[in-house]
């Protein structure tokens, strides 16, 4: 049975504004649906419902900033459908885009940040250990919760700009100790150490994570003590796409997780599964659709990282784009101001730099005739349904290669 | 048999059991009822108007964004019937009562224990 407080009831009946008002029916119905019987105060949030999804999103937004609606806590915007900083990208109908172009400022007049990026973690100010949140995307929640060691439910739209509104959050779900524990142990120490120095790895590995976990909370008992956090990025965006995993305890990496004792508290795991080289190339081959002539390359879902950017001019060593290849890089404007050398250098050898949005969310690519390949779990999960394009899944070092040479060139699961 | 209900309300349509979980962003097109997702066994199958079993939600948190848009479009199912409770696709429902008044009834039961391909009737005491 939930119970409010006096500030919280006054809050649903309108004493702040009918947009607050609306807010909190959200968060106590949410609340309910999670079986809370409190709610808890959170120290900022992420917003997903930027992104235009038609206008039901834009009806919701205009509801809460007609009705006086403003965020209580420090609030960052994930991913919009339009790239403000190289706006000629957008080919697709200009009335979503007018749409879209609206709810971004309408979420702006809310007093949100407009960050504009699905990897809030790589912003300057981050969440830390024990803080609770309510973030929404579900790479970044992931993320969050096993990296950062912050604790978020798996949020979705409406009730992520209604938490950063009411500054509320069920007190439930991710926010309890009891909900945080593993279940699912993957074993890893069978593995070849090798596996790990590939670049397409971790992706491989949380695709494979994902499909077979669901939404348990996995414990991966194995994974390099260096993983870099790019590398557990990978790991989290590929197990929140092919499952619905909104945490998982890498045993010595998570802040949680010293020890898988820890991270399984007292209660014993329902399964047990330990992970081989024939897991993980089954996962990289099911990850592309289709071969055939290259058209695109895209890189950067979840964002690229300064060190990621860095990382792909290097591999590109001054070589260009083949004139039949588009290549994209997606990122977010912070990370596109702090990589500015390496930005200026990708841009020299033909890769186009999106920001604000992503490839696959918005009409970008519109037109290929051909494949397209990327290093990503997540785009590849999903690319083929919104863009109706065949995907190769590749090691970033084939995909620069590929785009180099103008044709798909792949060395394996293993990649470099 | 419910043994939740995340969002009251009654509704009847063909029943549709889902054999693997979808994520609606990126599985659903909100402005015909398809399923997109080309990975999931039933891509090209339409959810309009159906009594939508699924054992669990996926994916994406977007989702709430594609049910509310596909209610308000008329694409949606008349009502979800879900495996274990899910905040994302209760939430999508949720808001479209609260923006349009359009009621999708979801509750919480054993798929096992909704017949197949038949005219069933969500009715959850509230």
């Amino acid at each position: 049975m939930l119970e409010l407080t006096v500030d919280e009831r006054n809050l649903l009946e309108g004493g702040s504004g009918e947009g607050a008002a609306l807010a909190m029916r959200v968060v106590t119905r949410v609340a309910k649906v999670m079986g809370a019987n409190r709610l808890r105060p959170i120290v900022g949030a992420h917003i997903d419902s930027c992104l235009y999804h038609g206008p039901a999103t834009l009806d919701f937004a205009d509801r809460l900033v007609d009705g006086g609606a403003r965020v209580s806590v420090p609030t960052t915007l994930n991913v919009s459908s339009l790239d403000l900083i190289h706006p000629d990208l957008y080919r697709g109908d200009p009335e979503v885009g007018a749409a879209a172009r609206r709810l971004m400022d309408r979420y702006e007049e809310m007093g949100c940040r407009p960050t504009w990026t699905c990897a809030p973690y790589q912003l300057a100010d981050r969440p830390g250990y024990g803080e609770h949140v309510a973030w929404a995307e579900s790479n970044a929640i992931v993320f969050a919760n096993s990296v950062l060691g912050a604790r978020t439910h798996r949020y979705g739209d409406f009730v992520d700009i209604a938490a950063a509104i009411t500054g509320l959050v069920p007190d439930a779900g991710l926010h309890t100790d009891r909900a945080r524990r593993a279940r699912h142990v993957f074993d890893l120490t069978e593995l070849d150490p090798e596996v790990f120095d590939g670049d397409a790895a971790y992706a491989v590995l949380g695709f494979h994570v994902g499909r077979h976990t669901g939404s348990r909370i996995p414990a991966l008992v194995g994974l390099p003590p260096d993983t870099t956090e790019d590398q557990l990025k990978a790991f989290g965006a590929a197990a929140a796409s092919s499952g619905s995993v909104a945490m998982f305890h890498a045993i010595g990496r998570t802040p949680e997780a010293p020890t898988l004792e820890a991270a399984l508290g007292d209660v014993r795991p329902e399964l047990m599964s330990t992970v081989t080289a024939t897991d993980l190339r089954d996962g990289y081959e099911r990850l592309s659709t289709a071969t055939g002539p290259l058209a695109v390359v895209s890189l950067g879902t979840p964002h690229y990282s300064a060190a990621q950017i860095a990382h792909v001019d290097r591999l590109l060593g001054g070589r260009r784009v083949h004139p039949g290849v588009r290549m994209y890089v997606s990122t977010g404007r912070d990370v596109l101001a702090e990589a500015g050398e390496a930005v200026a250098s990708l841009g020299r050898a033909g890769v186009q730099l999106v920001t604000d949005t992503c490839t696959y969310i918005t009409p970008i690519i519109e037109g290929a005739d051909g494949v397209a390949m990327t290093d990503s779990a997540k785009w590849a999960y999903y690319a083929p349904g919104n863009l109706g394009l065949d995907v190769v899944f590749a090691a970033v070092g084939d995909c620069v290669e590929s785009a180099v040479g103008g044709r798909v060139v792949t060395r394996g699961w293993l990649g470099v | 048999m419910f043994e939740q209900v995340l969002v009251a309300g009654c509704a009847s349509g063909p029943s549709f059991h889902l054999d693997e979980p979808l994520s609606f962003w990126g599985g659903l097109d909100a402005a015909t009822g398809e399923i997109i997702d080309r990975r999931h066994p039933q891509a090209g199958e339409v959810v309009t108007g159906k009594v939508l079993v699924m054992a669990k939600g996926r994916g994406s948190s977007s989702g709430s964004s594609v049910l509310a848009e596909a209610i308000r479009a008329g694409t949606g199912p008349a009502a979800i019937v879900l495996g274990e409770p899910d905040e994302i696709v209760a939430l999508g429902a949720i808001v479209a009562e609260e923006l349009y008044g359009i009621t999708v009834p979801v509750v919480v039961a054993d798929p096992d224990l909704i017949p197949r391909n038949t005219t069933v009737t969500i009715d959850p005491p509230s």
